[in-house]
């Protein structure tokens, strides 16, 4: 992929449309790379011009506030302001609900105001203005569809219609999780989780999840979020499941859903 | 006879007022043990949670079936309320249904209808001492819930279950009456004589009014006073994206002569800070005020990702060891003049660092409270207090910030590869 960067649209002296910001799960998971891809790809079917920071991009933070670091946060964050304010960000999309969240709530109390939308969001409004063009009777059409809502997308930033409005484009047959929308369950992931063991209970957030999804007879659980993706992904081959049930994002069910 | 009921009444209205307002400014001092914080922008949207939140009960209304038992104890208490204008009166000036002759027709139908909301009260108040004590839903029998404030939640109930059946065979007893509801009650007193009846009578009533003021005064002791602080507290609820964490400027103002020394000044005469919260005292007066409106419903803990999954943490534990510890270090201060430190502390004493790790800041609790509260809130201020004061992080946590710090990323991988993917 010919991916451009900031610096290399400085050195023109011009500036993309909107910066992609990849995230590190983005940047260097595996599985989360493909859905970067993905939507790198929607953006350049499309033709909106977008940059990534690349190698100046860094970590938000998110993990470490969350924990309660708010020295190592502050400083990612200074960092990461300087960054975008030299080269006069406006907009910002982003593939990852943590960082859109560190990015649009919590930057601007520290000098960084940019309009900042998820992908999801962009997708939608994408296609509602006949940018991106879907095939007819696409690869998804009709197929059992259930989508977790990722709490930093959902309760943190009320954003749940942006996705399902793109699912329905896709035509799939949306089926629900009883607990979804603002009562959704958590994947397991948030507050630097992630990074490390649980504590000792009775199941594992991620299993509890999972087999609230599998349990809707989808073939596809559609993700928003890397870590959501991750989490989703271990639960279901815990439940040995992972043949039968995909975890896919919805960039990615839309890049394959191109015209 | 009559003067001596007035004068008593007087003295024990007195008394009971006064004990309340004693109280009263207690929990204020209790709360403001809190740091200082301004939360007054924004009024008119202040005002909109005020009238949806508190007054419509809208988040109470997920939940249709205690939402309506709730609305019934809810919308009697408050227009029941005014009776008891009337009781007062009576009780003050030594007459009898003092509005009844400026009322005429209307007095009647008024007083059926207090009377419906009475009855209504009672289904309410009946169904959820049933939910909790025989049907034991889930929500009412976690650890947290056992001994003293299962005993309060049922106390409150009883009361409330007394207060109403005064009402009603007041009601009943007065053979000038003729309402919706106590007349069916009236075969009860058939044969008792005039002189009995009135004697009954005036005793429901005090009965009523004491039972009144006893409620009142046990209102500050119990979760119930969430009948009252659930307003002040959803005027001052977050209007803020539930995603936003609170900055801590004086960190971000450390980073900045850290990054850019010039700006630094000369010398430093800041005393020295802690970070984050150890006990309520470093708390802000809006989490303490949260403590207090709490009515340990427990739909925080229901919608509890790690509580689900059997991990310690309980959002409602959070504001119940806030709302105690609160209280103890408030009591120990009347008694000594100022805080005197005890040794103790919400972190680590009251709230375990087991519970305050297995967090996921996922809003659940934030997003299912009626009333306004942020139990994450808490959770981060004690984070913080256990990461940078005291260094207590899992090891893997600590292998993360040195991630973060050393390669701009939680992993060990190299900065150089954060564009790889472009390649491949
Ligand atoms: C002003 C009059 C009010 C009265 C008389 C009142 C009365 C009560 C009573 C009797 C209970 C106990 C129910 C039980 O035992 O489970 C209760 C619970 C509760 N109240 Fe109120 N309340 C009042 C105002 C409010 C307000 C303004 C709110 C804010 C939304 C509120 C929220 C709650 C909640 C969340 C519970 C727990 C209910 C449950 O467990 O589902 N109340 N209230
Ligand atoms: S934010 Fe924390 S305490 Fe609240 S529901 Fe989520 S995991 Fe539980
Ligand atoms: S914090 Fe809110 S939801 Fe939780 S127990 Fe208290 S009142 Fe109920």
């Amino acid at each position: 992929m010919n991916i451009k960067s900031m610096a290399a649209f400085a050195a023109e002296g011009s500036s993309p449309e909107i910066l992609f910001w990849v995230g590190c799960a983005g940047s260097f998971d595996q599985r989360a790379q493909r859905v970067t891809k993905a939507f790198a790809s929607i953006l350049e079917k499309v033709g909106l011009s977008f940059a990534i920071l690349g190698k100046e991009e860094m970590c938000t933070g998110d993990p470490a506030r969350r924990s309660g670091n708010e020295f190592l946060f502050q400083m990612m964050a200074y960092n990461n302001i300087q960054t975008m304010n030299a080269y006069n960000i406006k907009r910002i999309v982003t593939t990852c609900p943590h960082c859109f969240n560190v990015l649009k709530n919590e930057y601007p109390a520290l000098g960084g105001n940019y309009e900042v939308v998820h992908h999801t969001t962009l997708i939608q409004e994408l296609i509602n203005d006949g940018r991106i063009q879907l095939k007819e009777g696409g690869s998804f059409k009709g197929k059992r569809i259930t989508y977790h809502d990722s709490c930093y997308l959902g309760r943190a930033n009320n954003v749940y219609e942006a996705p399902r409005a793109v699912l329905e484009a896709l035509d799939v047959e949306l089926v629900e999780m009883k607990r979804c929308r603002t009562n959704g369950l958590c994947c397991g992931a948030g507050g630097a989780q992630m990074f490390k063991e649980d504590e000792p209970g009775t199941t594992r957030i991620n299993f509890e999840r999972s087999e609230e999804a599998l349990a809707t007879g989808a073939s596809i659980i559609a993700s928003n979020c890397p870590f959501c993706t991750t989490m989703l992904s271990d639960g279901v081959k815990k439940f040995e499941q992972e043949d039968n049930v995909q975890i896919m994002d919805i960039a990615e069910l839309v890049a394959a859903s191109l015209k | 006879m009559v003067l001596v009921q007035q004068v008593l009444f007087l003295l024990v209205s007195i008394f009971a007022i006064a004990l309340f307002a004693r109280k009263i400014s207690n929990i204020r001092k209790a709360i403001f043990l809190g740091k200082k914080e301004s939360i007054n922008d924004r009024k008119a949207d202040r005002w909109k949670q005020v009238l949806f939140l508190a007054l419509g009960q809208k988040k109470m209304f997920k939940k249709p079936i205690p939402a309506i038992l709730h609305a019934f104890v809810y919308v009697g208490f408050i227009l029941i309320n005014i009776e008891v204008v009337e009781i007062l009166v009576d009780g003050l000036f030594g007459t009898e249904r003092a509005f009844k002759p400026y009322l005429g027709g209307l007095y009647t139908v008024a007083l059926s209808f207090f009377e419906i909301l009475a009855a209504l009260v009672l289904v309410g108040v009946i169904a959820f001492w049933i939910r909790r004590n025989i049907l034991k839903l889930k929500r009412f029998t976690s650890p947290e819930l056992q001994g003293a404030p299962l005993q309060d939640a049922n106390l409150i109930l009883y009361i409330e279950i007394v207060l109403m059946s005064m009402l009603l065979l007041m009601n009943a007893a007065d053979p000038e009456a003729n309402f919706l509801i106590s007349k069916h009650l009236k075969p009860l007193f058939s044969n008792w004589s005039e002189s009995t009846t009135h004697l009954f009578m005036r005793i429901t009533w005090w009965g009523h009014i004491l039972g009144i003021f006893a409620f009142l005064n046990y209102l500050p002791y119990s979760k119930h006073l969430h009948i009252i602080m659930a307003f002040p507290n959803a005027y001052y609820s977050r209007l803020d994206p539930q995603g936003t964490v609170a900055n801590m400027p004086e960190i971000q103002q450390e980073v900045l002569y850290m990054m850019e020394p010039a700006t630094a000044p000369a010398t430093t005469d800041a005393a020295p800070m802690s970070f984050g919260a150890k006990d309520v005292t470093d708390l802000s007066w809006k989490h303490l005020l949260d403590a207090f409106s709490c009515t340990e419903c427990g739909r925080c803990t229901e919608q509890c990702p790690a509580n689900i999954t059997g991990k310690k943490l309980s959002p409602r534990k959070i504001m119940m060891d806030t709302r105690d510890r609160a209280e103890a270090v408030c009591a120990q201060m009347d008694k000594q003049g100022n805080i005197v430190p005890d040794g103790k502390s919400l972190l680590h004493d009251y709230i375990s660092v087991e519970e305050l790790r297995a967090c996921t800041t996922c809003n659940a609790c934030v997003e299912a409270c009626p009333v306004g509260i942020e139990p994450l809130s808490i959770i981060m201020q004690l984070r913080r207090n256990l990461i940078m004061e005291e260094s207590n992080a899992p090891q893997e946590w600590n292998m993360m910030f040195g991630n973060i710090e050393n390669n701009m990323a939680p992993w060990k991988l190299s900065p150089d590869d954060r564009d790889a993917w472009t390649q491949s």
